[in-house]
């Protein structure tokens, strides 16, 4: 044997190479005459569009493709196999709380009375509708401990959006929307882009040895023109601001609002709330802590929660409780931000989220988060000696490393990524937070047992030797997949955006 | 596993969380269903919302039917619980879906590039205008009366904190009123009026909101005439099979939800913003492209990723991070579903339906903006308060048209009613029977609505109801 | 690569070649190198007016963005399109692939650059971090 086969190459133990099917795009296997399609028999006279459109008439509708039904299953059937999903294997992500998503969600969200329920049926014939609305609204205000809330933002970064939005309105209605928003180094990068959007500057503030935030160099930060502290707590490091209520007082003081980024509310639900330790208005992903699915990026929900001295700025419309007992839409709020979403919001979502709050109740919600928080404390534990720890301050939900020990041996952590595909895992995320140079970020919620979490730690351990023994595997990660890594840089030179039919 | 931490117990992993702010006990939510009680529960949410109700809504959000396929597809675990495509080796299959939904989109509405989707219309339009702003590096915006009201006001909420130089942060533009040459459709007057070198875009909506399609080709005219740019919304994207794509468009959004997405009670919904290719730079949110692996096989990425929040932070092109990923997945298969001929014959019995429901139904009013072009939906002028007549059309389970006044206080009792392909003839002889009816009791107790003369002309629809039941 | 004397260089990373009351304006080995595959460069226009220490475009690579800060005041005279097709020019060597050619307003303010020997020092105390 020589010294190079020698070398380690780990042992994949929850995966096994198989085959995949090869399929090309739609359009390539269009042929003109397939159909998947037969419509009901036309009941009323038919039309002529060229004589009720005139020249506004289309004639060509481009090259949509042709193909039949048994095609088009199998079409996206393939492309669905080549895609990692929660239904797989753990997904640690962090800070995307990739947890399972309960198929009952799904179901109820289909209900025919619930799905065919049009935005602007008469308020009379939607009691249902907004019954559910309301009964979220009121679950989650008490999760967060605040005092009104809106649904309507479409994601997180848009409730960020709303949130910042009463922010300055409520600075308005007092004279002066003031000028800047505190973001710590390590916040998302939705947090400067909101904050921009809402016409005010960004003063970037350094993150303290652990992490966190130094008070004594944010009171001296804070002035009559700062607007807001956006913070997002559990920190992007998975650390707790034990400090949080000097925080809030600190802005306090001086007007400026504490506005919390409940991206990492997996690791506070029914064991803290924002509402006790002083904030003012925060958003929840309901597509991360309750559990309504990701979907490949997408539909979210961001509703926004807020104390009572901000809730005559909420969107338009609220719902309200008549003296007659039935559920109403107000309009009439003079005060209001306006609308950021057309109707109420991304309501299949919140049937989605809804239905998770009831199957778990207070008990549930509590057993989660110390699930998630037992699980992220068991994999720091078990590959701290292998991966460097930047900050050693207790982890709640997730836990980050950095790949200071592996980039000796030439290996980042985007490449102990990929590696960690071969041995049948998503990857956590890479390179984030910045203030984490070379920063792993490990996530693996509630929802992984014991034995998977076990797997997980195996294989990060596998890499760690790799690296150390034969770093080239790793770094021409992954093997097993259909395709090796993509050229991105070409993408991004030369963007081919679509699909021509004589390419 | 408390063990393998070296926790004694669980609370020692949240002892960093001050005393004070701890929950102590329960929190005051529902207790702990059983799977058969979360379904019960919702089974009666859904009991109390319209069920067995022939509808007549649009505006905005469109009864199309949804190929059982859609759902078969989206319910598969590896695309409905994966996320964002960011590692592209194991994500081939969302991001290859995503490709065709860009192309597909492209193909329909005549533009170069779309893009992986944004969260819906309404927001898709602001994104747009911002866009608009980049480019051409002014601010102001002149907006249609015709594009949906709910799309303007978000419009409204998006501007309301940007500094102008014009000091109008969007000037609204009126349409010809009944029997003018541009009934129903913008004032393109007025519009050669508000559009000047400070304007950076025109956004109007075609079909509009009172479904009437614009003359797109002079509306652009005008916009670049100044060096505007001319944005072009487009809510219901089932009318793209029939009705000329807005080719003269700098960027067009759509709402995407007609493509075999549920009402769902206003969301989630699936915006889209396309583009001409030379503003590819300043487009906001996710973009798909073809590449190659190391190989030379074929494959796809998220990419010019450097326009986004992530990268950009503070000066992204949008705050945006998701797109609607799934949501755009339902709307590919059904364009993949109905496909080029499909897409046409499906608009051509939207055209055929409301054509049919606009006469037999405005036999009984006036059918306002009648002789401009439109797609699916008309708006109907009556004598009556929407109010009452759609109430006594409640109790023949026929949902009516749209109440206007709320918008369009000028247009009095006038209504927005919607036929498509799932509007049978039986249900919009119904209603026009109903609505003939309805106005002769009103037309008889009209001089003077006393309280008897109401009783009677209600006893009247009793009877009429009653014979309804025995024909 | 070796950092050409006749240049002067800022700490933004941007290199700047006089010849009288015209400069031709690009981007350093060194920064290159850290960014590495560029993808995309924003160019200003003709015309327009730059400041010395102010932001006049952009390079991007696949995952990050740079701003370009001006060397020197003046207006932009030419500006390199061959790198909106091409902006693997500036990996292949960046001390050749210009980006913008400025009018000086004021000549003097060169003297306050770093000299190649400075820049090279700087640059490389950079990176040893």
């Amino acid at each position: 044997m020589t010294a190079e086969t020698e070398k380690f190459v780990g042992t994949t133990r929850k995966v096994t190479a198989h085959l995949t099917q090869n399929e090309g795009l739609s359009f390539e296997k269009s042929a003109p005459g397939k159909k998947a399609y037969r419509l009901a028999e036309l009941d009323v006279p038919a039309v002529d569009a060229a004589s009720l459109l005139g020249d506004l008439a289309r004639e060509d509708t481009g090259t949509l493709p042709e193909l039949s039904e048994i095609e088009i299953i199998r079409h996206f059937t393939r492309l669905s196999t080549w895609n990692y999903a929660i239904d797989l294997g753990m997904y640690p992500l962090g800070s995307c709380t990739m947890k399972y998503n309960p198929r009952v969600n799904e179901f109820v969200s289909r209900l025919e009375g619930i799905a065919e329920a049009h935005p602007y049926q008469p308020e009379e014939l939607s009691q249902g509708s907004l019954g559910i609305l309301r009964l979220l609204q009121k679950c989650l205000l008490e999760i967060t401990g605040m005092e009104a809330i809106t649904l309507q933002p479409a994601a997180g970064a848009h409730g960020e959006f709303t949130g910042i939005l009463l922010a300055r309105a409520y600075h308005q209605a007092k004279g002066n929307p003031r000028k800047d928003v505190i973001i710590p180094d390590s916040a998302h990068g939705t947090n400067p882009a909101t904050a921009a959007i809402c016409g005010y500057e960004v003063i970037n503030f350094k993150s303290n040895a652990r992490g966190g935030i130094d008070v004594e160099a944010l009171a001296a930060a804070v002035n009559e023109e700062t607007a807001a502290l956006m913070l997002t707590n559990p920190s992007t490091i998975g650390v707790f601001e034990n400090e949080i209520h000097k925080i809030a007082d600190i802005l306090h003081a001086k007007g400026a609002l504490l506005y919390m980024d409940g991206a990492n509310m997996n690791a506070l639900c029914g064991k803290t709330r924002p509402g006790d330790f002083g904030v003012d208005v925060m958003h929840l992903n309901l597509h991360k802590t309750f559990s309504t699915p990701h979907g490949g990026g997408g539909p979210g929900s961001g509703p926004v929660a807020c104390k009572k001295i901000l809730e005559p700025f909420l969107p338009v419309p609220v719902v309200e409780e008549g003296k007659d007992g039935m559920l109403h839409l107000n309009y009439d709020r003079p005060q209001t931000v306006g609308r950021v979403r057309a109707f109420y919001g991304n309501f299949g979502m919140f049937v989605r989220a809804l239905a998770y709050i009831l199957a778990n109740g207070p008990d549930g919600l509590r057993q989660t988060t110390e699930d998630a928080v037992l699980n992220a404390n068991y994999i720091r534990k078990k590959l701290e000696d292998l991966y460097e720890l930047p900050y050693t301050t207790p982890s709640m939900h997730e836990v980050v490393f950095s790949d200071r020990r592996q980039l000796r041996n030439g290996v980042r952590t985007g490449d102990i990524a990929k590696r960690l595909i071969d041995y049948g895992f998503h990857p956590y995320t890479v390179s984030f937070p910045l203030i984490v140079p070379g920063a792993l970020m490990i996530e693996p919620t509630e929802s992984e047992s014991r034995e998977e979490l076990d797997l997980f730690v195996d294989a990060m351990r596998q890499i760690a030797r790799e690296v150390e023994e034969n770093p080239e595997v790793v770094l021409e990660a992954p093997h097993s997949t259909r395709v090796s890594r993509l050229d991105e840089t070409t993408a991004a030179r030369k963007p081919v955006l679509r699909w021509r039919s004589r390419q | 596993m408390l063990r393998d931490i070296g926790a004694s117990s669980i609370d020692d992993l949240f002892a960093i969380i001050p005393e004070e702010y701890r929950v102590k006990g329960d929190l005051a939510i529902p207790r702990q269903m059983g799977e058969s009680e979360i379904v019960d529960h919702f089974k009666a949410a859904a009991a109390k919302n319209a069920n067995g109700y022939a509808s007549f809504l649009g505006a905005g959000v469109y009864r199309h039917y949804r190929p059982v396929i859609i759902d078969t597809i989206v319910q598969r675990g590896e695309f409905l619980t994966s996320y964002t495509p960011y590692q592209a080796e194991i994500t081939q299959g969302t991001l290859q879906a995503i490709f065709e939904f860009q192309t597909m989109i492209c193909e329909l509405t005549g533009m170069d590039i779309a893009n992986a989707s944004m969260y819906d219309g309404s927001t898709a339009a602001p994104e747009a205008v911002m866009m608009a702003m980049r480019v051409t590096g002014r601010d102001g915006v002149v907006v249609a009366r015709t594009v949906h009201p709910e799309y303007r006001e978000v419009m409204h909420t998006y501007a309301q904190h940007r500094e102008v130089s014009s000091g109008v942060a969007a000037v609204e533009v009126g349409y010809g009123p009944d029997g003018s040459p541009h009934a129903g459709r913008v004032d393109l007057a007025a519009l050669e009026a508000a559009v000047t070198d400070e304007t950076a875009c025109v956004l109007v909506q075609s079909p509009n909101f009172f479904g009437v399609i614009e003359d797109v080709a002079a509306i652009a005219e005008i916009a670049h005439k100044k060096g505007a740019l001319l944005v072009v919304a487009v809510a219901e994207a089932v009318s793209l099979g029939i009705v000329r794509p807005p080719v003269e468009a700098d960027v067009v959004i759509m709402e995407a939800q007609s493509f075999g997405v549920a009402p769902s009670f206003g969301g989630p919904f699936c915006g889209v913003i396309a583009a001409k290719e030379k503003y590819v730079r300043q487009m906001p949110g996710r973009l798909v492209g073809q590449t190659t692996d190391k190989q030379g096989r074929r494959g796809f990425v998220l990419t010019l990723s450097t326009r986004e929040q992530h990268i950009r932070r503070e000066k992204a092109t949008s705050n945006i991070c998701t797109n609607q990923a799934l949501v755009a997945l339902m709307a590919t298969v059904f364009m993949t579903v109905y496909g080029k001929e499909g897409i046409k014959e499906l608009a051509l019995h939207n055209l055929a339906k409301a054509d049919y429901a606009a006469k037999t139904l405005g036999a009984h009013g006036t059918l306002l903006f009648g002789r401009s072009p439109r797609f699916n939906e008309f708006v109907l002028q009556t004598e009556e308060a929407p109010e009452w007549m759609n109430a006594r059309l409640l109790e023949q389970k026929i949902i009516g048209g749209v109440a206007l006044k709320r918008w369009y206080p000028e247009l009095g009792n006038a209504t927005l009613w919607c036929a498509t392909e799932l509007t049978t003839r039986e249900q919009i002889d119904a209603a026009a029977g109903w609505w003939r009816r309805l106005r002769r009791l009103l037309w008889c107790g009209r001089k003077e609505i006393s309280p008897q003369r109401t009783r009677r002309a209600q006893r009247t629809l009793e009877w009429a109801q009653e014979d309804r039941k025995m024909e | 690569m070796a950092y050409p004397t006749n240049y002067r260089y800022t700490r933004e990373h941007e290199w700047i070649d006089v010849s009288g009351k015209t400069a031709t304006v690009g981007i350093t080995d060194h920064a290159q190198d850290s960014l590495g595959d560029i993808v995309f460069v924003e160019l200003p226009k003709v015309g327009d007016k730059v400041e010395k220490g102010k932001v006049f475009g952009s390079v991007e690579s696949v995952k990050a963005v740079s701003d370009l800060y001006s060397p020197a005041t003046g207006t932009v005279t030419a500006i390199n399109e061959e790198l909106t097709t091409a902006p693997e020019k500036i990996n292949a060597d960046a001390h050749a692939a210009w980006i913008m050619k400025i009018e000086l307003s004021d000549p003097k303010e060169i003297d306050s650059l770093l000299t190649a020997a400075d820049y090279e020092a700087y640059a490389k105390e950079e990176t040893g971090h």
